[in-house]
């Protein structure tokens, strides 16, 4: 190939703040791409890597400019074009799929609609010839019922089919180039992975080429074959996705390649110390240097510039760093640990908090359910029911399932945030009152919670000292000098300076503000401590450092966890136990080890599946079903509709039996153990070899 | 839809019951009675217990207010005070001159601030944006009596154009009301321009910001297209509702206007009735605000209910 | 106790914010206009008894209607009264009055509107649908019903249009409440055990400020839209005490005459209310920005 598809010349483009200055967001970079090529991008959030993408279909967000460098697109360089020529470029040439296609669709639109305007003006398609390509583009990317579906609007579709609407706009111009902007980011894993699939089968018969943005190895890994890596708006390495995966170079990959929490591991990852330099923080020298452990007087003061490696056996393996020979023969990088290495497990521990039959529903009542049926709304469905599950004393039960399975409901109603229907909770021997108000007011330091998102739950008016005053003034006699100790000696615990007591949840880092949250719920001295997806919003570089945290303050304080999370890598470097939950429902529950090992429930093992590790050319083995769930079914197991062994009527009629497979190891299903022993592969061993 | 309009007229009844207790409670209960009102200082006993007789006004507040409230829903708001003629016909004249001068200002505003803040929008922080968003800014501001004030001084004072006062009787034919109309319909017209205009200047830069207008661009639309099917019918949609607060405004807000030029429509017989504590008058003119009110309000959502595709299937 | 070593802090915690939206409102220029045109109007509206010339009663019987000259640098009414005196002087009740009736309006309504917000349920329902029948009729209708009744005292026009702006101010704080009743840092607050007086106080009404400081800046700008419309039309402040709006009723007629008795009350009036409009836009401005991107690191 003489030609590349695209060739990206010392590109840098920045933003002018209202300050007046320049932030330079892509720094310089140049990189190329093939016909077919799959190419996936990887950086922190706020590296850049949008802006680059957007860049590609000569677009440049408000207050952008390009400052420096070309875009060219078989050879034309495309923010020399003329709006016209450019726009015909678009959709056409190169499309994109956006991260969140319910924000990307126009909702008064239908969504054949939208398909049918990119194939009118591109191709000049119309009538019946129009209709029929807009089907078979549907039905291309498997989606159910097309005649059907064109006509519907964007918000009468669900998450996984709106993306897949998106993907089939985009596809639509017949491109040679797709941008995927976070096409997953989202999503639950089962859908994801069967996007992912999807993207891989289209590159497959289509031949398009791929720039995949995400910030999931794991993803990309399923999709691309070879990998660049941002940080701070440059490219730090390029090359093969299997070589960089085996054999990172820059410090940065290494460090990212390393802090992601593996299934086939049972220890968590090493965070990367630091964080990102924000735009406009730029130093001369390397912009890495202040987490680089390689760094020294020349990384300080002349920047690496991106040069091949020229090691045997390797085609084109780019790195941007002045010591990558010294990094390569430091060994290999990421060192797992077991969190659980040297503590006691006290199988005996006396429960803490038993959940008994519990059913939860956000239906309204009396005169409200009246007007709400009168009114013709749906009766909302049971959310949780029969939920039976004991917490012990220092132990971490994980909850996990996908989203609006019920995780966050139930941490709600025993937090006292949201009464039960149905069903009794006991705290520490004694049952424990429905609402926090009705509590004695000695319970409520006992139960704290923590959130997801560490921007909503800290008031952003209030200063570190405000927000850590208010639990100690709230449960402890203490003095106003007493309580600025204590907060000053909480913040240390969590590996944070007295110097942040006085500044406000805007100057802080994501990772810093979730160790916030997290001093807050210890300050309360808790016995059990609800961890809503504390660490989802989070990088994975801090993701680690964060979970770190979190067993080493239940190894010194003793307190109980209930982890919430979908990410099944991270339930099993944290859990002591493991509950999976499906539309409410318990399928399954057990010791963390025998959860990750088979028999599996089907669900589950369909869960555990869908999981991309970052395993090069590693596909999903079995998949669940890809069908939106408006409600419980009303008998029968609660995934009959979705499961792929799903033996017959029984599922759809009668409840499944709780099957005992080792102590404490239940499995709901109609299924007999022995034949899930039997048919079930080990998913664990399986995932952390690639299978091309 | 059917269930939804039902509900909406429901909802609709038990406001105007509120508002229907409110003007009778306002005007019935303040401090003195009709009578004390009427008289004011020449008030004598005999002549107050004579009042009081004659209207019922001894009788408990409750009973006058479902006799006032079952009368009225027959059309029937009694007589005057100061007139002495029956509400309804002094009203009905006023009443279209009123609608004459309100649907003018309206069919003026409604296109004029939707394109301007339309326009404002799509070119945001450029000049035009910067014109308009500070001419209506001023236009906001500035009293309604004030541009009236002004506009009499330099269009009827300085160039003899239109009549500064009107002259005219309440049943007067349309034709010859014309020319009286133009300059408080051009004062109403600026006065409600600007806050139209604001509303759809800053609901066109979010829609115009939002990622469904970014990825149309992205397909390679071109322009046009992007901004009139995709961005178009989501500036207007979430406009509807404030026009309808507009169109109430403008057929209900309107005493100031209609003082400064002598208008003869409701608004300048409520300040009248006001003045000489005429109170059944008042009470018809401003329960027939509200219905008004809530009326266009009513039209408003379900119109919305209608159009947007999003609330359609939510309310079924 | 509570130490009192923590007020000073407080104090310039809060300053730090105020000096804050300073600087966002100094950065446009429409606010910096603005801003001018307003402390120049409070600087005369303070001032202006000490400054005039004449007595605003005082009748100079030779010069009716007189144009401006060195004597009466804005010329004189039918009476023979010096205009530059009467125009002085004639913001200081209209603008007393409103800037009072906001905060009234601002207080009641916006504590009340994050109440609603906050308690939900059956109680804010019913609420709002009285406060949805009480937005029917037009305010200034309720105010004149209101003033006519009681007469035109300064305490009664105060009250009055503190009532009846308050009425729609519930609206605006309930709506911006209810963005953060649902937020996370209040579930927090409520699952602690927070009383509830504390989570209302504490975490939801700092975070509620500057919707309430634009909302009392626009609610003044229209409180003296309104009350110069009352006196305009003889039901707000009373003679002999001067007043824009009623000054412009007097002088209207005379238009043809001399035109300055209007247009000088009509200038000052509006260039204030436009002030006020400019500096509040820019201030909504600042503050609807992203401010944590504003804050130093
Ligand atoms: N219009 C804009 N004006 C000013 N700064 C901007 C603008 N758009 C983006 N930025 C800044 O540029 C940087 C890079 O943004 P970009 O969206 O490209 O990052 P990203 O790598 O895609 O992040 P994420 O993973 O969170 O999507 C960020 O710090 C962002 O705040
Ligand atoms: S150039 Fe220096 S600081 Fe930068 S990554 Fe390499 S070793 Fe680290
Ligand atoms: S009971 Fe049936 S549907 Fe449910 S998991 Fe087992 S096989 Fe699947
Ligand atoms: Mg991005």
């Amino acid at each position: 190939m003489s030609q590349k598809l695209l060739e990206v010349d010392g590109l840098t483009t920045g933003f002018r703040t209202r300050a007046g200055q320049f932030v330079q967001v892509v720094r310089n970079v140049s990189l190329s791409m093939g016909r077919g090529e799959t190419l996936g991008l990887v950086g922190e959030s706020g590296c850049g890597k949008t802006t680059f993408g957007m860049t590609l279909l000569g677009h440049l967000r408000p207050g952008g400019q390009v400052l420096a460098g070309s875009v060219r697109f078989e050879g034309v360089d495309v923010f020399d074009l003329p709006p016209d020529e450019l726009a015909s470029i678009r959709g056409q040439r190169v499309a994109v799929i956006p991260q969140s296609a319910s924000s990307a669709l126009t909702p008064t639109m239908r969504v054949g609609e939208q398909i049918a305007e990119v194939l009118t003006l591109h191709l000049g398609l119309a009538g019946a010839e129009l209709e029929e390509r807009v089907l078979e583009l549907l039905a291309q990317v498997h989606l159910p019922q097309v005649d059907e579906l064109v006509r519907r609007f964007p918000h009468e579709l669900s998450g996984g089919q709106l993306q897949r609407v998106a993907i089939a706009m985009g596809l639509a111009g017949r491109p040679e180039l797709l941008v995927l902007d976070e096409p997953t980011t989202g999503l639950d894993v089962t859908t994801q992975a069967h996007i992912l699939d999807l993207l891989r089968e289209i590159q497959e018969s289509t031949g398009t080429a791929m720039l995949y943005i995400s910030h999931d190895m794991g993803a990309i890994a399923r999709v691309c074959d070879r990998l660049a890596v941002m940080y701070a708006g440059e490219i730090v390495e390029d090359g093969a996705i299997d070589d960089v995966f085996a054999d990172p170079v820059h410090p940065y990959t290494r460090g990212l390649l390393g802090s992601v929490p593996r299934l086939s591991y049972a220890g968590l990852p090493q965070a990367m110390a630091g964080r990102p330099p924000a735009p406009g923080e730029d130093a001369v020298g390397c912009a890495f240097v202040p987490r680089c452990a390689f760094a020294d007087e020349t990384c300080r003061t002349i920047d690496p510039a991106l040069e091949p490696t020229d090691r045997k056996g390797k085609i084109r393996h780019l790195v941007q760093c002045h010591h990558w020979q010294r990094v390569v023969a430091s060994g290999p990088s990421g060192q797992m640990r077991d969190l659980k290495a040297g503590l006691d497990q006290d199988a005996e521990a006396e429960p803490l908090l038993e959940l008994t039959e519990v059913d939860i529903t956000y239906a309204k009542r009396g005169l409200a359910a009246l007007v709400a049926r009168w009114r013709g709304e749906p009766e909302p469905p049971t959310t949780v029911s029969g939920f039976t599950i004991t917490i012990h004393r220092g132990e971490t039960l994980a909850l996990v399932g996908e989203s609006g399975s019920g995780k966050s409901t139930i941490a709600r109603t025993i937090a006292g945030l949201l009464p039960p229907r149905a069903g009794r909770i006991d705290f520490g021997g004694q049952d424990l009152a429905s609402t926090v108000e009705s509590r004695p007011a000695e319970m409520h330091h006992r139960i704290q919670i923590i959130f997801q998102n560490p921007d909503a739950s800290l008031n952003p008016r209030h200063t570190v000292k405000q927000i850590l005053d208010a639990p100690l003034r709230l449960y402890f006699e203490m003095d106003g000098k007493g309580r600025l100790d204590r907060s000053g000696a909480l913040l240390e615990e969590v590996r944070l300076t007295p110097r942040y007591l006085e500044r406000h949840p805007g100057q802080m880092s994501g990772g810093e503000k979730q160790r916030v949250a997290v001093a807050r719920a210890f300050a309360a001295e808790p016995d059990l401590v609800l961890c809503d997806e504390v660490t989802s919003a989070l990088d994975v570089s801090v993701q680690a450092a964060v979970l770190e945290l979190l067993a080493g303050l239940q190894a010194d304080r003793g307190a109980a966890y209930l982890f919430i999370s979908h990410d099944l890598a991270v339930v099993r470097a944290i859990a002591d136990r493991v509950a999976v939950l499906y539309q409410g429902r318990i399928c399954e529950v057990g010791p963390v080890a025998d959860i990750y090992a088979p028999p599996y429930h089907p669900y589950t093992e369909t869960l555990l599946a869908a999981v991309p590790e970052p395993v090069p050319g590693a596909r999903a083995q079995l998949l669940a079903k890809d069908v939106q769930e408006a409600e419980p079914p009303a008998r029968g197991c609660c995934f009959q509709r979705r499961c792929p062994r799903r033996i017959g009527s029984i599922c759809d009629d009668e409840t499944p039996p709780s099957q005992l497979a080792a102590e404490g190891h239940v499995i709901r299903c109609h299924i007999p153990l022995e034949e899930l022993r039997e048919s079930q592969v080990d998913l664990i061993s399986l995932s952390s070899v690639a299978t091309h | 839809m059917v269930k939804l309009i039902v509900q909406r007229l429901i909802f609709s009844v038990i406001t105007l019951t509120i508002v229907a207790i409110v003007v009778f409670a306002m005007t019935d209960l303040l401090p003195g009675d009709w009578a004390t009102a009427y008289f004011g200082r020449w008030a004598t006993e005999a002549g107050l217990a004579a009042m009081r007789e004659e209207y019922g006004l001894n009788r408990p507040a409750t009973e006058r207010f479902a006799e006032w409230l079952s009368n009225a829903l027959q059309g029937d708001f009694g007589a005057s005070l100061s007139r002495n003629e029956p509400v309804v016909e002094l009203i009905s004249f006023r009443l279209r001159n009123s609608l004459l001068l309100g649907g003018l200002a309206a069919l003026f505003t409604i296109p004029l601030a939707t394109l301007l803040g339309i326009i404002a929008g799509l070119r945001r922080d450029r000049t035009p944006d910067v014109i308009i968003s500070t001419g209506s800014i001023v236009g906001m501001s500035t009293p309604e009596f004030v541009i009236g004030t002004l506009l009499i001084w330099i269009l009827s004072v300085g160039l003899g154009l239109f009549p500064s006062i009107t002259l005219l009787n309440p049943d007067a034919p349309i034709a010859d009301l014309l020319p009286n109309v133009v300059m408080p319909t051009v004062t109403l017209t600026i006065a409600s321009s600007a806050y139209l205009l604001r509303m759809v200047r800053t609901i066109t830069i979010n829609v115009l910001t939002s990622d469904y207008v970014e990825m149309a661009t992205l397909k390679g639309l071109p322009r046009a297209r992007v901004v009139f099917r995709h961005a178009l019918p989501n500036i207007l949609l979430p406009t509807i509702n404030i026009m309808a607060l507009m169109l109430s405004g403008l057929l209900g807000g309107t005493f100031v206007v209609e003082v400064v030029f002598n208008y003869p429509g409701l608004g300048r017989a409520l300040v009248d009735a006001v003045s000489f504590r005429d109170v059944p008058m008042i009470q018809a003119i401003a329960l027939l605000w509200a219905v008004m009110y809530v009326f266009f309000n009513l039209g408003a959502d379900l119109v919305t209910t209608f159009l947007d595709p999003r609330l359609r299937s939510l309310r079924g | 106790m509570r130490s009192l070593s923590a007020v000073p802090k407080r104090l310039a915690q809060s300053l730090g914010w105020i000096a804050q939206v300073w600087r966002s409102l100094r950065r446009s220029r429409q606010g910096t206009i603005g801003l001018i045109i307003v402390i120049v109007h409070m600087f005369i509206a303070v001032a202006s008894p000490y400054i005039v010339p004449y007595a605003h009663h005082d009748i100079d019987g030779k010069n009716r209607l007189a144009a401006p000259s060195a004597e009466h640098p804005f010329g004189t009414d039918s009476f023979g009264r010096d205009l530059f005196t009467r125009v002085l002087l004639g913001g200081r009740a209209a603008i007393g009055v409103a800037l009072l009736a906001a905060a009234i309006a601002v207080l009641w309504g916006g504590l009340l509107g994050i109440l609603l917000a906050f308690i939900g349920g059956r109680v804010d329902e019913v609420v709002m649908r009285f406060v949805d029948a009480l937005l029917a009729i037009p305010g200034l209708l309720v105010v004149l019903l209101i003033v006519v009744a009681l007469g035109t005292e300064f305490s009664v026009l105060i009250l009055t249009l503190g009532y009846a702006y308050g009425v729609s101010t519930i609206r605006v704080a309930r709506g911006a409440a209810l963005g953060f009743v649902a937020s996370d840092f209040i579930t927090a607050a409520r699952a602690r055990g927070e009383r509830k007086t504390n989570i209302v106080l504490r975490e939801l009404i700092p975070n509620l400020l500057d919707v309430l400081l634009v909302e009392y800046v626009m609610r003044a700008s229209w409180a003296l839209t309104a009350i110069s419309s009352l006196s305009y039309l003889g039901f707000g402040i009373a003679p002999p005490t001067p007043d824009w709006g009623r000054m412009v009723f007097e002088n209207q007629v005379l238009l043809a005459v001399s035109p300055w008795g209007t247009l000088f009350p009509v200038i000052a009036l509006a260039s204030l209310i436009i002030g006020i409009n400019l500096a509040g836009d820019a201030l909504s401005k600042a503050i609807g920005l992203d401010r944590s991107q504003e804050a130093p690191t």
